[in-house]
């Protein structure tokens, strides 16, 4: 369904330095039970954000106060595993726009990108970077630009420029998504079946 | 000259609607398998969108996911379980879908019953708001798991848009040793390529290792491609794959079997085409493996010790470290000889005919250890089903199993079937993930052998080491 345009972010930044971290983490199965979708933002990171009995954990950095934003960055492989498109939305209703990574798993960046979430992927180096510069300032913002396809750390004002399909990039720009233009083609697609 | 295609080449192009300049494709699903989790969002934006289904005789449904494993013929017990498989029913009903429901013939993991039923044929291409759907690769099929949004999309014009992936050929050659099967081999391969090292590719599996394994070892392999993080995997159709199909319920009958074989025959990789990336292994070097940390990728064969930091930067490290004390591990421990609480063999990996065949074989006649709870679930009614009759349910009540009605179960414990926090349990299923299994849960993946060998000693175990007590032909 159509999501909030993207255009242009500038926002501090929440840093998950932990690798390979899989979508039962980001929402595990069992807060999959919805028939609507609603409410996933609160079961983000679920297991990692609180004890069994429900308090936030303290070292889990959503729950620390000096750490939020718009941007969530990530370790590598981010988004592995299952291909719950809840883990999306969970994100999406926290109020993350945008991921960054040095390495995204496949079905969960298609994922993001179908459902509004900008996936940014950086070097190695960039990430590291940003990882030291949001931990030695809370404070320090980030800005990505979508449409120069860029992402600038503010406060050393290192840039490195990001990969986007031009097809993506026009449908985050104006919250289009696929449907959309399939249901376009309709007449198209029924020809081609017809073959098959 | 013809231009040389690959396998994936030759399914994906015939599958093209339209191509995007500098975007996707528009890409034909030609089946596609739902279940009551990743469905109910999609038809409900379907009905805010005033649409209906275009094919709806291309999409197949089964409620697996969070259903209970006993009392399935009573009502769902937990209220969100029933409305999502409520929902599946009503959203199957109105738009005219296939749905093969709880109690029903052919009820079972949606990846289970896909093959059963041969709705799964060579050639096809096929998704699934799943990320296992890779299992049906076995068949030479492009299949792959997709998010709720491409659910719709499919439900809504029967394609979606996604870029071609790159290639990836995994050939395994030789042969395997005893207590050796396709679980070590995929295993073996994501520790070797690590649980992220296949991203962006789709894989091909070729050798002669690979072309001796019958079509339930083929699925085993091709269901953990995602695993590594490839989209997929497939296996190029042979007449193992039409032996397999012939007479299945929607397997092509008459002359229409013999056209669909000889089209299915061209189905292969030609020679001298090319991949982007290429491994090579020796089916000699492969061992019992099991894996002891929180991601598929952290594997090893059953007698080795768990690796050091050794060379591992900051990051990997921390992160490798957090692993190992989820589990309860330390850096250099033996794996043989950890004490195991559970064993679970089931799910689409391992819970077909073949694996339950075998750990009624390697159980017949012992009894399980006492530390152990050991569940077999089997991935459909019909296993269910040719498990009793062949007396090999029998077989594993006597030795202490318990047997449960089809679904996903404990492999995802969205329903009542969890590994209490802090225990451990041996799963022939694919995914050790922090809590897969239920909240503080502790897995470890193995072949359904191993698992065999675990539930008698009570501890890590090379199942070979009980050949030799006993011997027995596998
Ligand atoms: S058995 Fe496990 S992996 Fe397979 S479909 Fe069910 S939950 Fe997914």
């Amino acid at each position: 369904m159509a999501y909030d345009k993207f255009n242009v972010l500038t926002s501090t930044v929440v840093p998950l330095s932990e690798e390979n971290v899989d979508t039962d983490q980001i929402i595990p199965a069992r807060f999959l039970k919805a028939t609507e979708r609603k409410g996933f933002g609160d079961n983000l990171f679920r297991d990692w954000r609180y004890d069994s009995e429900g308090n936030p954990k303290k070292d889990f950095v959503l729950n620390d106060p000096t750490y939020s934003g718009k941007i969530l960055l990530a370790g590598k492989n981010f988004g592995s595993g299952s291909s719950r498109e809840h883990a999306v939305w969970a994100i999406y209703d926290y109020g993350f726009r945008c991921v960054v990574s040095s390495f995204f798993a496949d079905i969960f960046k298609n994922n993001c990108l179908n459902i509004g979430v900008l996936p940014v992927t950086v070097t190695p180096a960039f990430a590291e970077e940003m990882f030291q510069e949001v931990e030695k300032n809370p404070k320090t913002e980030v800005k990505v630009d979508i449409d120069a396809q860029t992402i600038t750390i503010l406060s050393t004002g290192n840039s490195e420029s990001f990969d986007i399909n031009s097809y993506k990039k026009e449908n985050m720009k104006n919250g289009f998504d696929d449907i959309d233009y399939l249901l376009n083609i309709q007449e198209e697609i029924i020809t081609f079946a017809e073959k098959t | 000259m013809m231009e040389k295609k690959t396998l994936f080449d030759k399914i994906w192009d015939a599958h093209v609607v339209k191509s995007i300049p500098k975007g996707p494709d528009v890409f034909f699903i030609d089946k596609h398998f739902i279940h009551e989790v990743t469905s109910p969002v999609a038809f409900l934006n379907l009905e805010k969108r005033g649409i209906g289904v275009m094919f709806p005789e291309r999409t197949i449904a089964t409620p697996d996911h969070n259903v209970p494993t006993i009392d399935q013929e009573k009502t769902i017990k937990d209220e969100l379980s029933r409305m999502q498989v409520e929902k599946l029913r009503q959203n199957c009903k109105n738009h005219g879908i296939e749905l093969h429901d709880l109690g029903t013939d052919h009820h079972g993991i949606v990846h289970v019953i896909g093959p059963e039923l041969g709705v799964t044929q060579p050639g096809m291409t096929i998704v699934c708001g799943d990320s296992h759907t890779s299992t049906h690769g076995a068949f030479g099929t492009i299949a792959f798991g997709i998010g709720t949004s491409e659910v719709e999309m499919v439900l809504a014009t029967q394609c979606i848009m996604q870029a071609k992936a790159k290639k990836m050929r995994i050939t395994v050659d030789g042969e395997l040793g005893k207590g050796v099967t396709s679980k070590d081999i995929i295993l073996y391969i994501i520790s070797k390529i690590s649980a992220s090292g296949g991203t962006g590719y789709f894989i091909e599996y070729a050798g002669s290792a690979i072309r001796n394994l019958s079509m339930e070892a083929r699925m085993t392999i091709c269901n953990m491609s995602i695993e590594m993080g490839a989209r997929g995997g497939l296996i190029a159709p042979d007449e193992t794959t039409f032996e397999y199909l012939k007479g299945k319920r929607y397997s092509p009958k008459g002359e229409e079997w013999d056209k669909a074989v000889a089209h299915w025959r061209t189905l292969k990789t030609d020679e001298g085409a090319t991949f982007d990336l290429e491994y090579h292994y020796d089916a000699a070097d492969i061992e019992p493996m099991i894996t002891y940390g929180t991601n598929p990728g952290m594997g090893i064969k059953v007698k080795d010790q768990i690796p050091t930091t050794d060379g591992m930067d900051v990051n990997t490290k921390k992160s490798y470290l957090k692993s190992l004390q989820y589990m309860g591990f330390n850096p250099g421990d033996s794996m043989r000889g950890k004490k195991i609480d559970y064993v679970f063999v089931g799910s689409c990996t391992n819970g077909r005919i073949e694996d339950i065949r075998s750990v009624a074989e390697f159980v017949k006649g012992k009894r399980k250890a006492d530390n152990i709870t050991a569940w077999i679930v089997p991935g459909s009614r019909e296993v269910e089903k040719k498990a009793i009759e062949e007396g090999l349910v029998a077989i594993l009540e006597e030795a202490g199993f318990k047997l449960r009605q089809p679904g996903c179960s404990a492999c995802l414990a969205m329903n009542d079937d969890k590994i209490p926090s802090g225990k451990y349990a041996v799963s022939t299923s694919n995914r050790n993930f922090e809590g897969r299994q239920g909240p503080g849960s502790r897995t470890l993946l193995a072949s359904p052998l191993t698992v065999a060998a675990v539930a008698i000693k009570g501890e890590v175990t090379d199942p070979r080491e009980l050949f030799e007590e006993s011997p027995v032909e596998i």
